[in-house]
């Protein structure tokens, strides 16, 4: 293959050099080189005429389930969902069997990833086990890989603990990443928590059992000094919390998913368990409060929490069915369809899946500047098609999106200037 | 009375889930035909051969001699095969699901499922596995609709109405596929429902379900026709949703003192096994106010109209079965 690429004739968008124009990419050996700066014949030209050239899509809150659940993922099937869907680079959670929480199993991802199709970045857990007991060894992780950790679907429930997560953290410069819930108001919960719960016998997660939590890590951020990224961000409460929180200079930083503004609780009608996840899908006043977060600043990142689980996990009772939902492969349309109804602007989409994680994670990436790393990824923003679960990359099908009619997709991918995914 | 239906009305329900699939006319109807069927069970020979050579299965996930044995009764009155099946959902583990039940089952080729589970939704899981009809005899917290439908017919027979009725149901809403099924139901055919209890146990939403949250058990009594006490699950007291039951019996139990500010013909009911003592006195319970009994009696003529509309009524069944 050759080592010299140009992209013609796409729309760059590179909100870091503040550029949107039509213009040539150039690859070459790797690293994006000034249009014009190489003389040789020997290069494969793509016109993406039409479509978009951005910087690679990083997604920062998925789960590979490699080590332990390899049935449902593995790093090399996800991997390929996420080139599929337009990422470089995707910081993996800690929740595998055994568990992240040690420079072992950090080293295994990493080795892994080493010949798959997409960057992979590690969060390790925060506490051992992740039982929230004692604080996993940040600085052996850090040195295999690690860019962040955290205790994702099993949240700190000890106030204590997590201070000393978030002091211990960022003296290895890690993130710290909180999925805020609490536990004592959300246990045995399996939607939201409103009339639709009452309506079908299930039993509800309040809005508070985020909210509360978001509280209690921005007073923590705000106590340390530390920065604090909050996951899966999904009520109307949080987001108010957050907005403030960030008016008065404390260093957090948030994510949502794509079916927390495609989707509410609605969708799980008919126990509908590909429609269950947690923080579980809430009202439409929620799901527009987040739209409006992610237009105006509060909301810094769109993160998918591919949950990949197969029919053992989810062709079951509602109140026993797994939590999540595959998510790698419709992200980029989904939230395209924000762009479309003119609530986000295209750089703005660009920051929130490209250049806000890869600041947030410190890992490079996130711009198109000549001398960089070539991550880059076009999009066609008009294309429709429809989607088929049984056809994804992800070895996992549970998508509450299966079916449906989008429009907008990654054509083609380039991770270090080599291709992972083209369509074109 | 119940209104009459338009000459072109059909039932069209292969399953019964919940009373919130139900119209206003689907109810009339399966209550019409529950009437009709009660004079069966006032026979001496008390069996047709409606059902005769159709298989229904009891499949229940949770112990219930009295909702079982109804239903039982029910097919067997009407001369179907009927085969219990007591499973327990303790013992289905991992890979071993419902679904793999729902396999089992369907090599048996039965007519109609009747069952019952403690998780919500589990009757409408099934249904997407097996080509039988599916009667939900009671799912977790969501319904319990053949009990919905009993109590209607019980309140049309002591009343002559639905209509305009005030309804009063107190106790555990929250937990209460009963009075899920209730609310709806007796909303639908254009009762007043006023609901009653402990803030723990009413769930959010309860108005747009169509029921009046009260702030007192006597508020919710006053003037009501019907008054409907519901079941303490006593463990509730551990869950830390009320302190005890004798505070329970003494803040919200139905007594003589308390029945006075229901209407003077005020019927009580129940759907049993009653807490005497807790949610309804003895006096009141086993008092001239009590329907409770004609509630077990109409429960039989219910599943009775239930199992025979499931499986396409008189359109499918009259004239096959009569020889
Ligand atoms: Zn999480």
């Amino acid at each position: 293959m050759s080592n010299f690429t140009i992209l013609k004739n796409g729309r760059v968008i590179d909100p870091l050099q503040g550029r949107d124009q039509v213009e040539d990419v150039w690859i070459l050996n790797g690293n994006i080189v000034e249009p014009g700066s190489v003389e040789s014949a020997d290069c494969r030209v793509l016109d993406v005429d039409g479509c978009w050239v951005v910087p690679g899509l990083i997604d920062m809150h998925v789960h590979l389930r490699e080590p332990g659940e390899e049935y449902k993922e593995t790093i090399a099937s996800g991997t390929m969902a996420a080139a599929a869907g337009g990422f470089t680079g995707v910081a993996c959670m800690p929740n595998t069997n055994p568990v992240n929480d040690n420079a072992t199993v950090t080293a295994f991802i990493r080795e892994k990833a080493a010949q798959c199709n997409a960057r992979v970045y590690p969060v390790g857990a925060i506490s051992t086990g992740l039982k929230g007991e004692k604080l996993a060894e940040y600085g052996e992780m850090k040195k295999e890989g690690a860019v962040a950790v955290s205790d994702d679907g099993c949240p700190v429930v000890d106030s204590q603990l997590m201070r000393r997560a978030l002091e211990y953290a960022s003296s290895h410069g890690l993130l710290v990443i909180s999925h805020a819930e609490e536990l004592a108001l959300s246990r045995g919960g399996c939607m939201n928590e409103g009339e639709l719960s009452t309506r079908m016998g299930l039993r509800g997660i309040p809005a508070a059992a985020e909210s509360i939590m978001v509280q209690r890590e921005i007073e923590l951020a705000e106590l340390t000094g530390v920065h604090i990224h909050i996951a899966h961000v999904s009520t109307v409460a949080a987001v108010r919390l957050i907005r403030a929180a960030k008016e008065r200079g404390v260093r957090v930083t948030a994510e949502t998913a794509p079916h927390y503004f495609s989707l509410t609780e609605e969708a799980v009608t008919g126990y509908n368990t590909n429609a269950k996840m947690n923080p579980p899908l809430r009202s439409e006043a929620d799901r527009r409060a987040i739209v409006e977060a992610l237009a105006d600043g509060t909301i810094d990142v769109i993160a998918t929490d591919h949950a990949p689980h197969t029919v053992l996990e989810k062709e079951v009772e509602f109140n026993i069915a797994a939590n999540g939902i595959a998510g790698l492969e419709t992200s980029l349309s989904l939230s395209l369809a924000l762009v479309r109804e003119e609530l986000l602007s295209p750089q703005r989409l660009v920051e929130l899946m490209s250049c806000n994680p890869a600041a947030i994670l410190g890992v490079g990436g996130g711009t198109l500047i000549v001398g960089k790393t070539a991550d880059v990824t076009v999009i066609d923003p008009d294309r429709k098609y429809i989607f088929d679960a049984a056809k994804s990359f992800s070895k996992a099908a549970n998508s509450p999106f299966d079916g449906w009619e989008l429009q907008g997709l990654a054509v083609a991918t380039f991770m270090g200037g080599a291709e992972t995914y083209n369509v074109l | 009375m119940l209104k009459d239906l338009p000459s072109d009305y059909q039932f069209c329900h292969k399953h019964i889930f919940g009373i919130d699939q139900l119209s206003e006319q689907d109810i009339t109807y399966i209550l019409r035909t529950a009437q009709s069927f009660k004079e069966i069970s006032n026979r001496p020979i008390k069996k047709v051969p409606t059902l005769r050579g159709k298989t229904i299965i009891n499949l229940f996930f949770e112990p219930s001699t009295r909702t079982r044995m109804s239903f039982e009764i029910a097919a067997k009155r009407m001369s179907a095969d009927t085969f219990n099946i007591a499973a327990s959902t303790s013992s289905t583990t991992k890979g071993e699901t419902l679904i793999d039940t729902a396999a089992n089952l369907q090599a048996m080729k039965p007519d109609i499922i009747v069952v019952r589970h403690s998780s919500s939704g589990a009757p409408q899981l099934l249904a997407k596995h097996i080509d039988a009809s599916v009667v939900n005899a009671g799912d977790g917290t969501h319904q319990h609709p053949s009990q919905g439908l009993l109590d209607m017919l019980t309140v049309v027979e002591h009343k002559g109405r639905i209509e305009g009725l005030k309804i009063a149901i107190i106790g555990d809403i929250a937990h209460s596929r009963v009075a899920m099924s209730d609310i709806i139901g007796f909303s639908r055919m254009g009762a007043m429902v006023s609901v009653a209890g402990p803030g723990t146990f009413m769930p959010p939403g309860l108005a747009s379900l169509g029921a009046r949250v009260c702030s007192s058990v006597e508020e919710a009594l006053d003037g009501a026709d019907v008054v409907m006490a519901l079941r303490i699950q006593l463990e509730r007291q551990n869950d830390s949703l009320i302190p005890s039951l004798r505070e329970y019996a003494r803040c919200y139990g139905i007594n003589n003192e308390r029945i006075k500010n229901a209407a003077d013909d005020a019927i009580v009911m129940h759907p049993g096994p009653i807490n005497r003592g807790v949610e309804l006195n003895p006096e009141v319970a086993d008092g001239p106010r009590s329907v409770i009994l004609d509630q077990v009696t109409n429960g039989v003529a219910v599943r009775m109209a239930l199992l025979y509309l499931v499986l396409g009524g008189a359109k499918v069944i009259d004239g096959q079965g009569e020889n």
